[in-house]
């Protein structure tokens, strides 16, 4: 099949069982070209199973995964072709250099891999220590060197399974820079995480897996307003301003925070009238503004309460089977 | 890896038929782990070490092995130093030499995750296996050259590389000899290649190397304890354990090829099914360690 013909990432129905335990129960995704997409769950969610799923390291029960439109259990290694990425952490062969590691990988890729080593290496900041045994690079070295032996393959698709975890926060940021670049140009990626300021800052879209299924899939703009739009308010007087936020129609969701309060409206028309109803009450207001849900909240609504009501727009997959393809219907 | 973001290559497309590497790319990269390893050197080091205790012994000791095709005649040329040790090493010696790397190079991969590194990338898994296991044939001849190697040097430089005493009584010119002994390697490999054949499937299968290693040496010793077993002799001949002796038959005169002919068979039936096996289970199981 030409790899023109299909999207970067498609899977239909995936299923994986272990025992009694079903990993991945029923998930489809689909990864539009150039996208930078987030897979995100809490640990033990199934994310790093259908990684494995869609790179062939495992067999799928049910259902079926393609990149660019090919099957890697059918195809095998030719369903890899523009494709590269690491499973949970890299491992290399800690009894051989940085960059005979890497000199291993570019000969099991074949074509011009080995052209791209030197170009790999600056690229991660691991030149100056790539005569040294992989055995004693550190955690952050490991991972920069899996990305070196991604690029080594030019590829089009890039899947990285939390590609963050480990590293300090200057290695952090410098990761995401090179996936927003990555991406920037035109490389498709697939971002597993669990890292919820990583998925907001870097991804376009994101499907949110809970045990094994996909409880949302859609845009993330769409999802960061899908729970109606919250305000922050500071007043004179907050004790009361809560009992009146309480009592006022039209706002839900009344929250102390500390200096403050939070609360939610749908219409512009009944933060308007709260500011009224706080005036006329002799309470003045020292601040009241828009305050968006942040996508950690949204998450943990998502994975560990009932989930979020459906909004315009993309929307939370309701049930197993097809549910992500329901809420890609209902966004386009 | 400051500003790394700004020295990322451009993504480029590949082109449409990519050069695939073949077995051989591999099967080259095999050797060269290998040899990184200080696992392959265990074995090569008692492939050494065994012939130089064998002579140190000689040297101590006043008689020698007479109860061995060979042994009395030991001390007479270096020639027959080598087939005394095959003799000695097919006992345990070299199946846990064959089963120290074979039984490990599949679990070890499994073992560091660096399975899911070499299987994302351009290659099949078929050719993966099938380099692997050249990778510890290759390994195996040359711990059996090293050992008669190092045996035949330390005899021919002790004892001088006189004419040999065939099985048969004859007198055997060395040139005609050293021919006969490659012989005899070549038929000794067989068994050899049955024992990792099998220790590689014991490598897949189980996903521990310590597991593999012990369990394709406890089916050695197994055969061995058999093949003494008196009410068992119907079988004697079909073992794998027994090939170990078929090398004999090239040095008598006339060669008796029946023995040989009859280990290229029997260890044909060990080994195919092994690989077989193994590569069925290698091709299409999960990879989710690491």
């Amino acid at each position: 099949m030409s790899e023109a013909a299909g999207h970067p990432i498609e899977a239909r129905g995936l299923v994986k069982r272990y025992g009694h335990v079903t990993a991945v129960d029923h998930v489809d995704l689909t990864v539009e070209a150039g996208c930078v997409y987030g897979y995100l769950g809490p640990n033990g969610a199934g994310k790093t199973t259908s990684l494995r799923m869609l790179l062939g390291l495992i067999r799928p029960d049910e259902g079926v995964a393609r990149l660019f439109g090919r099957d890697p259990l059918q195809e095998g290694a030719a369903a890899l072709d523009g494709v590269a990425g690491f499973v949970e952490a890299p491992r290399f062969y800690p009894y051989l250099t940085g960059r005979r590691n890497l000199e291993l990988m570019a000969a099991l890729d074949g074509g011009d891999a080995g052209d791209r080593i030197d170009g790999a290496l600056e690229t991660v900041d691991l030149a100056d220590r790539q005569t040294d045994k992989v055995k004693g690079y550190s955690h952050g070295m490991k991972q920069r060197l899996g990305i070196a032996a991604a690029l080594l393959r030019a590829p089009r698709l890039l899947l990285l399974d939390e590609p963050t975890t480990g590293l300090d926060p200057a290695g952090m940021r410098d990761m995401r820079q090179l996936v927003r670049r990555l991406a920037d140009e035109g490389m498709t990626v697939l971002l597993s995480s669990h890292l919820m300021g990583e998925v907001e800052e870097l991804c376009d879209r994101v499907a949110i897996v809970r045990s094994g299924r996909v409880i949302y899939e859609g845009a993330l703009d769409a999802l960061l307003k899908s729970t109606g739009q919250r305000y922050r308010l500071r007043t004179t007087d907050d004790e009361r301003a809560f009992a009146i936020c309480r009592a006022q129609p039209g706002v839900q969701e009344v929250l102390g925070a500390g200096d403050g309060l939070t609360f939610a409206a749908d219409q512009e028309r009944a933060v308007a009238d709260l500011s009224v109803a706080l005036v006329e009450a002799g309470v003045a207001i020292t601040a009241l503004v828009p305050a968006a849900a942040s996508l950690e909240e949204l998450f943990f609504r998502l994975t560990e309460g009932d989930g979020l009501p459906a909004q315009n727009g993309d929307r939370p997959a309701p049930a197993p089977e097809g549910a992500a393809a329901a809420s890609r219907e209902a966004s386009r | 890896m400051s500003a790394i973001a700004e020295r990322a290559p451009a993504p480029a497309a590949p082109p449409a038929s990519r050069r695939r590497p073949g077995v051989g790319a591999i099967y080259r990269w095999e050797l060269r782990k290998l040899r990184a390893q200080k696992r392959t050197f265990l074995g090569f080091g008692m492939a050494v070490i065994v012939p130089i205790i064998f002579i140190v012994a000689l040297e101590l000791q006043k008689g020698g092995p007479n109860d061995v095709p060979f042994g009395r005649y030991v001390r007479e040329t270096g020639l027959a130093i080598p087939p005394v040790l095959l003799i000695f090493g097919s006992i345990w010696l070299f199946p846990l030499i064959v089963a120290l790397v074979a039984g490990d190079i599949v679990a070890n991969e499994d073992g560091n995750g660096t399975l899911k590194t070499i299987l994302t990338r351009s290659v099949d898994r078929h050719q993966v296996f099938v380099a692997k296991t050249l990778a510890a044939i290759t390994y195996a001849l040359a711990a059996l050259l090293l050992f008669a190697g190092v045996g035949l040097l330390l005899g021919g430089v002790r004892y001088g590389l006189h004419p040999l005493t065939s099985l048969s009584g004859t007198r055997i010119e060395t040139g005609r000899a050293l021919e006969l002994m490659a012989a005899a390697l070549g038929a000794y490999l067989l068994p050899v290649i049955a024992v990792a054949a099998i220790a590689l499937l014991l490598s897949t299968v189980t996903r521990n190397s310590a597991a593999a290693i012990v369990g394709a040496l406890m089916i050695s010793l197994l055969m061995q304890l058999v093949g003494i077993i008196s009410g068992l002799a119907a079988i004697k001949p079909y073992l794998l354990s027994t090939q170990f002796d078929a090398w004999q038959g090239l040095l008598r005169e006339p060669a008796d090829w029946a023995p040989v002919v009859r280990a290229a068979w029997v260890c044909a039936l060990y080994a195919a099914p092994a690989f077989l096996a193994g590569l069925a289970v290698f091709v299409r199981r999960d990879v989710a360690g690491g």
